[in-house]
């Protein structure tokens, strides 16, 4: 046995929180060291785990741990990690360590400016960890039992962390709309994991929610027929799926910054990872025979997320629309059950997360300077803040799925296996790329360069800070390195499709 | 050189200009003279590289079967991996000959327009021209305050045009191609305090960016079809047969047919041909060397060369002398259509620069009619040349704005349009290098016989188009032809000869060395480069000189074109219609004072027929209400949401439902209150029996046995 390093990932957060808890309230740097000492030592691990994987030349289920926890139900700790899941635990631990940087903040009574947290930090950590550990938990997992198990966990303090240190117009609907949303979709998957379970049981006698072996447990095809839509809907909800995806922005624009971030970030690739683990790789013949639904759902929501980003005067809504689209090309990705679409899903989902995440970073700099998200207010952001103009410009050309970055890296291998199953798909889905390039274009032109609204210069807008140009600088070069050299990524997330693939009858 | 070492340099090429960008965004942007010098040495390492390429491709055998190039693996597609790499063949080998040139010199020529020696300037901000300072009470011409920036942007835009030069393959095309936009983006909106810039800046990008969508298609297409984006792997006889074999269902095109198709849109939007040329004027709010670079060095020429670059797909099932593919067709259509449209427009423009834009979209129709009808060798020959003598007028009508910036800056009124060519005239006398380079321009433009380059292009072109029976095109072309000699000769009428018809231009200034050596240099080639293609059986000049560029470019392809042969009805045509049109244009504008006496002011050609209005009224307008009510208003908060919060009410209705109708009367009422209740009656009632008294309990106990005891023995025992 190794060092438990998958359990060392999930647990830190857990067990950093309980820390930030005892610790008195009024020690506030104290406990940001703590958050940040955490982040780090996690985006460590996550990275050496990555490298691993990726420099190993390993492939299928790798690092795995089995710890017994209730024998008799089947139940146990299954942790390991294999091509498709590894980048996502990287990038949530990157998502921590920038989300953990842009919240330390900035607080100058002079300028009137309250940047990041101020307003208890101790219980914004603590519960931003619980839902990192979450996050990290349903990656990992090997069990369908504890998938469920952390996903619950993750949900959970979603909605304390919008209600409570949300933008207050909206808050409170949003947190409870999240919370609806993903628990009733939630329900419904769970409902389809326990029949799973009980058919296992019935089909070979074994009571087991162990996911390697639900993988042979021969489900008929009526069954998966019947089971498949419940399932992957139910986890897709969380992946911004449309039609169910109106809990997504407004659960972005009510969060807080990191909140935004993580939300966008890693949760919605939550909801597509589990709907591709559950979904398509036990209930294959069901999700070949809803392939159509699928793509259907997710090519409407790459066109119409991108029509209604177009169209919003609130940037935080606009990028949560924007996700909605990009969300949508996972779909599509996962839609096509073929190589490319398959691996063009997996890397989308880690480019996404990271481009979202720095445009949600970006727009809370903003905002906690000029107090407004207000497009039409803003204006002449570039010449206060330069580098977050860079960042923001990059993650643009990242969005539009510019070569050289990895947006393209993950939307061409999408539009090349959306081609190979239905054409005109593809072309309907490119109209996308167009209306993209033009909102963000337009955006840009509007925020960054255009003269500054004179209410606006009286802010005394300043740069960001050094913390906040780290955060900015790290998830700029996870997307340049991609866009340049797609080998650091690409035939690790191929080495995870190959399962699939496997699982769906070597198609 | 050994083939291995020029193959390997062939691959540094691009990468200098790139160095540079990095090296002034990181380090040197403080320090302007230090960012020049990076951004200049890294153009003429990339220049050098280039020349020592072409070099060593002319000096090979049947260069076109022995190619420089090799690949590398890129993006890993299953079992295969999609390769990137580089080729040189003929045709980019002569391409990138133009590139360096244009380049370097484009990069030269910044140095002086952006006044670099010049003090910063008294009021100049960034993201606006630089306004001029006071020096001993004297108003000079200030450096552009972002100078550093500047050349940072051009570095990363000639990176763009040498990756897609170099590119063996669609992909990195792509991405030099979509570099390339990025750049015109940022360069056009270099200026970004100008809201026109701004503007110009977004329309530029879209309206590119939906024929790059096409192309992304296009090339998808070709993916699924051929499993490669390699030119070499496509371009072998039997992946090209079975594409122009198999149909594609659309219009009645083969699948290569459909492919070109697609990959020809995304040119229409890079080559700005209509109807997506409504970007390229609105460029010109970019300073001058942007313009020069966009319009003749690398953005619309990466579009004519791509679809150079992919004649063997379009041509697919087409063979010489026969009839036209639909494919070509449609090109030949759009090509020869544009030439003469833009020509029409250019003829109204009185802005120097907007004259010039609406010739180069005019110019690029006539290669793409060229490349249409099958003119391989005259399509590129008229590339090459239109880049030299494009590249020098604009960067001499740079030279110009920036000598009457001067005359501007002396007078002190800012009123005065500087690009306004009625606000200029008597030009040639206070810059004289700046006329003659720009006469030699415009002439070669014009396609002034025997000596310039564009005749022998242009010839080249109406020759092919008359020679192969494609006679609608032909006169097309040539009263385009005529069109382009006549705004020429109105251009450099009104700019430069007759009398200063304003005070600035009375007081404008002849341009430092930086500005004017490039000039001498393109104009050089603007004459010489049209000695290599004399035709040869043309009376008295062919065959003195080699017709090289027919040996060299003709050997990309795997059948060479043959020889044209000599026809005197398209050579009359092209000296009556080059001679006619200056001849015309010097007449009708030698005495004109103001726009008020030009007959073509004609306010349908001088709004470029509508285009920009039509455009925000078809497309820019419905696509904004679209979003707006149907999707985001109708659909998104009013469909989806309603069902939301039509769930909440419902399940709160049927929870009030459940609670009146069932909770509160059956569960409550009857079960909950009701046992209550009922209990409390019974122990009400019963209460009276409760009296202590021994004696009562005992007579009640024994009558209840009695009665139970009856009731047993009547029951069970009876």
């Amino acid at each position: 046995m190794n060092f438990p390093i998958l359990s060392v990932i999930t647990f830190l957060p857990f067990v950093s929180a309980v820390i930030m808890l005892l610790m008195p309230a009024n020690r506030k740097n104290e406990i940001r060291g703590v958050a940040l000492a955490t982040a780090t030592a996690d985006l460590l691990l996550a990275g050496w785990l990555y490298l691993q994987y990726l420099t190993g030349g390993l492939t299928g289920y790798q690092f795995v741990e089995t710890y017994n926890w209730l024998p008799a139900l089947g139940i146990s700790l299954k942790f390991g990690v294999d091509g498709m899941s590894a980048p996502l635990v990287l990038l949530t631990g990157i998502v921590m360590f920038t989300g953990v940087l842009i919240s330390w903040g900035d607080y100058d009574e002079a300028h009137h400016l309250s940047a990041g947290i101020q307003d208890r930090p101790r219980e914004f950590f603590a519960f931003l960890f619980l839902l990192a550990g979450g996050v990290f938990g349903v990656f990992v997992s090997l069990d369908l039992f504890m998938l469920f198990f952390f996903y619950e966990i993750a949900v959970f303090p979603m909605y304390l962390l919008i209600a409570i240190w949300g933008w207050v117009k909206t808050r409170e609907y949003a947190a409870m709309k999240l919370t609806l949303y993903l628990f009733i979709g939630s329900v419904v998957a769970l409902v389809g994991a326990l029949v799973m379970y009980w058919t296992q049981y019935q089909n070979t006698g074994v009571l087991s929610f162990d996911m390697i072996q639900m993988e042979s447990a021969g489900f008929s095809a009526s069954f998966q027929y019947i089971w498949f839509l419940p399932v992957f809907l139910g986890f897709a909800v969380l992946g911004g799926i449309w039609p169910f995806h109106n809990w997504s922005p407004d659960g972005h624009v009510a969060a807080p910054t990191a909140v935004s971030m993580f939300h966008a970030g890693v949760l919605m690739k939550l909801g597509a990872f589990a709907a591709l683990r559950v979904g398509v790789m036990l209930l294959p013949e069901g999700a070949k025979q809803w392939s159509w639904l699928i793509m259907t759902f997710a090519a409407i929501a790459v066109v119409y997320g991108a029509y209604i980003a177009f169209v919003q005067t609130d940037l935080k809504y606009m990028i949560g629309f924007s996700s909605v689209s990009h969300m949508g090309l996972v779909m599509l990705g996962v839609s096509t059950l073929n190589h490319n679409g398959l691996v063009g899903a997996g890397v989308q989902m880690f480019s996404h997360g990271v481009m979202t995440a720095l445009f949600f970073a970006i727009t809370g700099m903003i905002y906690d300077r000029s107090h407004t998200r207000q497009i039409p207010e803003l204006g002449g952001i570039a010449k206060v803040m330069p580098f977050a103009t860079i960042g923001f410009i990059i993650g643009g050309l990242v969005s539009m799925g510019m070569p050289g970055f990895s947006g393209f890296v993950a939307e061409f291998p999408i539009f090349m296996g959306v081609w190979g199953r239905q054409w005109f798909v593809a072309v309907i889905a490119s109209i996308s790329i167009i209306i993209t390039a033009a909102y963000i274009m337009i955006n840009i032109r509007k925020v960054f360069f255009s003269p500054m609204p004179e209410n606006l210069q009286e802010h005394h807008i300043g740069d960001v800070t050094v913390l906040d140009k780290v955060a900015i600088a790290t998830l700029c070069f996870c997307m340049i390195i991609i866009g340049i050299f797609p080998s650091v990524m690409v035939p690790m997330v191929e080495r995870g499709v190959e399962n699939i693939l496997r699982l769906l009858g070597g198609a | 050189m050994t083939h291995e070492f020029v193959t390997g340099l062939v691959w540094l090429i691009p990468l200098p200009p790139l160095l540079a960008f990095a090296l002034i965004v990181l380090f040197t942007n403080k320090n302007k003279a230090l960012s020049h010098t990076v951004a200049i040495s890294a153009a003429f390492l990339s220049w050098l590289g280039a020349m020592i390429v072409f070099w060593n491709a002319v000096k090979v055998e049947h260069f076109g079967e022995h190619p420089f190039a090799s690949s590398v693996n890129w993006l890993p597609t299953g079992e295969t991996w999609l390769k990137v790499g580089v080729l040189i063949d003929p045709l980019s080998a002569a391409v990138l000959f133009f590139v360096g040139w244009t380049v370097l010199m484009i990069f030269i020529y910044s140095v002086g327009y952006h006044n670099f020696g010049q003090p910063a300037g008294d009021h100049d901000h960034a993201g606006l021209p630089p306004h001029g300072a006071t020096v001993h009470g004297h108003a000079v011409p200030s450096i552009e305050p972002m100078y550093s920036r500047f050349f940072a942007f051009i570095g990363l835009f000639a990176f763009g045009m040498y990756t897609l030069v170099v590119s063996d393959n669609l992909l990195t095309l792509f991405v030099g191609w979509e570099i390339m936009g990025l750049c015109s983006y940022l360069l056009i909106g270099f200026w970004y305090g100008k809201p026109s810039a701004r503007n110009a800046a977004v329309k530029a990008f879209m309206t590119t960016r939906i024929g790059d969508v096409f192309m992304l298609i296009g090339i998808a297409f070709l993916y699924y079809a051929t499993g490669t984006l390699s030119y070499r792997e496509i371009f072998t006889e039997e992946t090209l047969h079975v594409l122009s074999t198999v149909p594609s269902g659309v219009f009645g095109l083969s699948a290569a047919g459909l492919i070109a198709v697609l990959l020809f849109i995304g040119t229409i939007g890079k080559s700005a041909q209509f109807p997506l040329h409504v970007w390229l004027p609105d460029a010109m709010e970019g300073p001058t060397p942007v313009s020069a670079m966009i319009h003749a060095a690398t953005m619309v020429s990466a579009g004519v060369y791509a679809v150079i670059r992919m004649f063997p797909l379009l041509s697919a099932g087409w063979h010489e002398g026969g009839p036209l593919t639909t494919a070509m067709t449609f090109v030949a259509f759009i090509g020869a259509f544009t030439a003469i449209f833009a020509a029409t427009i250019a003829v109204a423009q009185n802005d120097i620069k907007r004259v010039l834009a609406y010739s180069t979209i005019s110019q690029l129709g006539f290669m793409i009619a060229a490349i249409g009808m099958g003119a391989y060798i005259a399509a590129v020959f008229h590339l090459i040349t239109h880049a030299f003598f494009k590249a020098l007028l604009f960067l001499g009508s740079g030279s110009v704005i920036h000598g009457m910036e001067h005359g501007v800056l002396h007078t002190g009124n800012h009123k005065v349009d500087p690009q306004d060519m009625f606000n200029m005239g008597g030009l040639r006398k206070k810059m004289p290098v700046t006329f003659w380079t720009f006469l030699i321009g415009g002439f070669a433009l014009s396609g002034f016989p025997l000596i310039t380059a564009g005749f022998w292009s242009k010839d080249e072109i109406l020759a092919d188009a008359f020679v192969n029976g494609h006679l609608t095109i032909f006169i097309t072309l040539a009263i385009a032809a005529f069109m382009t000699a006549f705004y020429t000769m109105r251009q450099i009428t009104l700019t430069f000869l007759g009398e200063a018809r304003t005070k600035e231009a009375e007081h404008a200034q002849e341009n430092k060395w930086t500005m004017t050596a490039p000039l001498v240099v393109l104009s050089v080639f603007a004459i010489g480069y049209g000695w290599v293609g004399i035709p040869e059986h043309f009376p008295l000049l062919g065959g003195l000189v080699p017709n090289w560029i027919h040996e060299f470019v003709g050997g990309t392809l795997a059948e060479h074109p043959p020889v044209l042969e000599f026809n005197i009805v398209p050579l009359l045509t092209s000296l009556v219609v080059a001679l006619g049109g200056l001849a015309l244009g010097w007449f009708v504008y030698k005495d004109i004072k103001s726009p008020a006496e030009d007959k073509f002011q004609i306010p349908f050609l001088k709004n470029k027929y509508y285009f920009d209005e039509a455009y925000d009224y078809l497309f820019v307008k419905p696509l904004t209400w679209f979003s707006e009510v149907f999707v985001s208003k109708w659909m998104d908060k009013g469909v989806i949401d309603s069902i939301l919060h039509i769930f909440g009410p419902a399940t709160g209705g049927l929870g009030t439902f459940i609670r009146e109708k069932f909770d509160v009367p059956v569960v409550n009422r009857f079960f909950g209150d009701g046992s209550a209740d009922a209990t409390y009656w019974i122990g009400k009632n019963l209460r009276p029996i409760q009296t202590g008294r021994i004696q009562q309990y005992l007579i009640l106990s024994i009558v209840v046995l009695f009665v139970v005891g009856g009731l047993v023995y009547f029951f069970l025992l009876a």
